[in-house]
Parts: C-alpha cells; structure tokens; sequence
C-alpha cells in the first residue's frame, strides 16, 4: 500500500474504490455471460503499487457491491505488483519503492520508462454454471452429509 | 462445472475509452482540456479564478467546470471572471470520470470554446486514476501544504503534465523548502515543470494559461515516466 494512500486514509478523505469495484464488476459479469455462466467463484486482480488503489478498501467495496449479482459469494484474490522503473541510458532496473524513486539509483538520469507498478488488471475469473444461491446450497447439503 | 477464464483486462479500460473518444471529439471542436487537481484549501479556485479573467482578458474564448461533493460557492466565484461556468455536484463521489463529464458538456459547452478548465473534485488519490480527456493535467498544491507532499501522493504527481506551487506569497511564514518540494516533484516525474504562483502577490499571472495555450496549439506537453507504464 502506498504512502499517499495511507496519508489519504488518514485525511478522511473520500476513495475511490467503489467505482473501481464496480467496474469490476461489470466486466467480470460480461465475461461471465459470454460465456453463459450464472455464477462467479474467484476473481484475480493485479493491482500495481502505483495504481491509486488500497486493496483493503478495494476488498471492502467489492464484497458490498457483489451483494445481488452474479458475483455474490466471489472471492477476491489480489496479488501487489511492486513498482519498477528502467533506465533508457545505463539499462538499469530497479524496484522503485515507495514513495517511489523515478530517478536511476546508478546515473541519476530519469527512468525511461516504468516496467511495472501501475497495474489494475483483472487477470482470470472462475466461472460456474449454477448461479451463487445454488452453489450455497449445494455446499450447505455438502456439509451435512459430511 | 467450474471453470477459469484467462481475461486480462484493465479495470479502468471503459474510462480511458471514453477518455480517448472526448479527447478527440473536444479536438474536431477545437476546445482543450484543462484537469485541475488539488486538495482542498490549495487555493485553486481563486488561480482560476485569475486565469480565467487574464484568459477573457486577451480574448481567449475559455469555460470552466467545476465539481464539487456538496454545494460550495466555486461557480460563484468563478462566474466572476465573466467566462462560463458550470457546477456539477458529484453526490459524495470522489471524482469525475470521463463519460460524466462528457454527459456535463453536452448543451453546455459553448460552439468556439478553446479552453477548458475543469476543476476536479478536491482530493489527490481518486481523481489521479481517471483520464478525462484532457490534454493537460495540472496539480497544485499551496506552501502550507508542506514540502513532502508529492511523495505522500505520487500517483497524482506522478501523472501531471504541470504543477503549480500556490500561496507563494506565504512561503516565508510557512517555512516552505521550496528546493526540497521541486526534488520531490523530480523524484515522482521527472522532468516536469514546475510553476510559482500567488494570487495575492501577482506571482505566475497568466503562466496557466500560457501553458493552456501551448498545449492547445500541439506543442508537445510534459511526457510523465508514470504514464509511460507497461499496462
Ligand atoms: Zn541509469
């Protein structure tokens, strides 16, 4: 998580994570009827350490706002992606850190360009056929015959 | 049953299109966009409000949006600079994205508009990650905001085009390290300009508009490492 978003957190100031949820969400239900599934079970999201997203606030949201939708019951799974820049002159890669560093730690020259860090991407989503309700009570009869 | 699909999409892919679609139907009017983002109490409102006035001043046909969570009298004094002005209320949401705005422009946005300036909602983290189309993104931020500010949102700086030091007239009586605050902006975007300006002392008068202006007949603006990422 990074320092501006700590500090944001701080401030009481607002976030922005419940359009980011429910961006999410659209796509995830788009690819879900697609592919004509009713029902979601995991969603995988990339979130760079420079995308401006707390993924703690993010999870919050997106639990609230897959309540009635296909996704109800989805687990979210996100995986940080560290910040890391390279330098177009001496080749140099470095992780950038945050608050992050944008000039080569070797020469001093501006990065030529940041590799990784600003990722808020959806990677894959697990699809099922029953929709969410069904797949409680299929879990639930699951567990009592156990 | 189940099953995993490979997807490998953006989140915020809806929003940059439609960035992108505004960006060039705002171009075929010959209007430029200006995004504005601060915290609130940065003094923003009355550099634009400055501006805006220099921007009529010289005869350069200017608006001006602004977005605010609740009413607050920004378009009132904004209005005073006798360009037009429109308030969006955002309902308690943190920021503007794309399509809104360009629901916000349609029936408004005057025919022959060259410049113009929105007035993003007063925070540093949320309207960082939304493009609205603009082909310049300012922030600002005032002396007494401190000088570590960059570093505590580099998203926001890390993505500017322009920032703009404000209140400079309080510098002294803030203790403001004002080489200290440029080495934080080059660390987060390097190479980018960074301007003074105090409404009170005159300091930077016109600069915002000059860069506006710049940007507006296609000189190349301030390319940022941040949005040079590998998304
Ligand atoms: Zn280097």
């Amino acid at each position: 998580m990074g320092a501006g978003q700590t500090a944001a957190a701080q401030d009481g100031e607002a976030m922005h994570e419940m359009s980011v949820a429910l961006a999410m969400i659209e796509q995830v239900e788009q690819a879900a009827r697609a592919d004509g599934a009713h029902g979601v079970t995991h969603v995988r999201l990339e979130i760079g350490e420079l995308a401006g997203v707390v993924p703690e606030a993010l999870a919050f949201c997106f639990e609230l706002a897959c309540a009635g939708t296909a996704l109800e019951g989805a687990e979210l799974i996100t995986r940080t992606v560290p910040g890391t820049a390279r330098c177009a002159g001496c080749r140099t890669t470095w992780e950038v850190g945050m608050p992050p560093q944008l000039l080569c730690p070797h020469c001093n020259d501006a990065a030529g360009d940041l590799v990784s860090g600003r990722e808020l991407r959806i990677c894959e989503v697990g699809l099922a056929d029953a929709p969410p309700a069904a797949r409680e009570r299929t879990r639930a009869s699951i567990n009592e015959e156990s | 049953m189940c099953r995993v699909v490979d997807l490998q999409q953006a989140v915020l892919a809806k929003n940059a299109m439609a960035a992108q679609v505004l960006r060039t139907e705002l171009a075929a009017r010959g209007t430029t966009v200006v995004n504005l983002l601060s915290s609130p109490g940065s003094g923003k409102t009355a550099l634009l409000e400055r501006e805006l006035r220099l921007a009529r001043q010289r005869g350069v046909s200017t608006a001006a949006l602004t977005a605010d969570l609740a009413t607050e009298n920004d378009a009132q004094r904004l209005a005073r600079s006798e360009v037009p002005v429109k308030q969006v209320l955002t309902d308690g949401l943190c920021h503007l994205e794309a399509d809104m705005l360009a629901g916000h422009l349609h029936h408004w946005l005057p025919d022959g508009t060259r410049l113009l300036f929105v007035e993003n909602v007063g925070n540093l983290v949320c309207p960082a990650s939304y493009d609205l189309g603009e082909s310049l993104r300012v922030v600002l931020a005032s002396v007494t905001e401190g000088e570590d500010k960059p570093l505590k949102y580099p998203t926001a700086f890390g993505l500017a085009h322009l920032v703009i030091v404000t209140k400079t007239d309080l510098a002294e009586a803030a203790d403001f390290d004002e080489a200290a605050f440029r080495a934080h902006v080059q660390q987060v975007n390097p190479g980018v300009e960074v301007l003074l300006a105090s409404v009170r002392s005159g300091e930077g008068a016109g600069e915002l508009v000059d860069r506006a202006l710049a940007a507006a007949d296609g000189t190349p603006v301030h390319a940022p490492v941040m949005a040079r990422a590998h998304a």
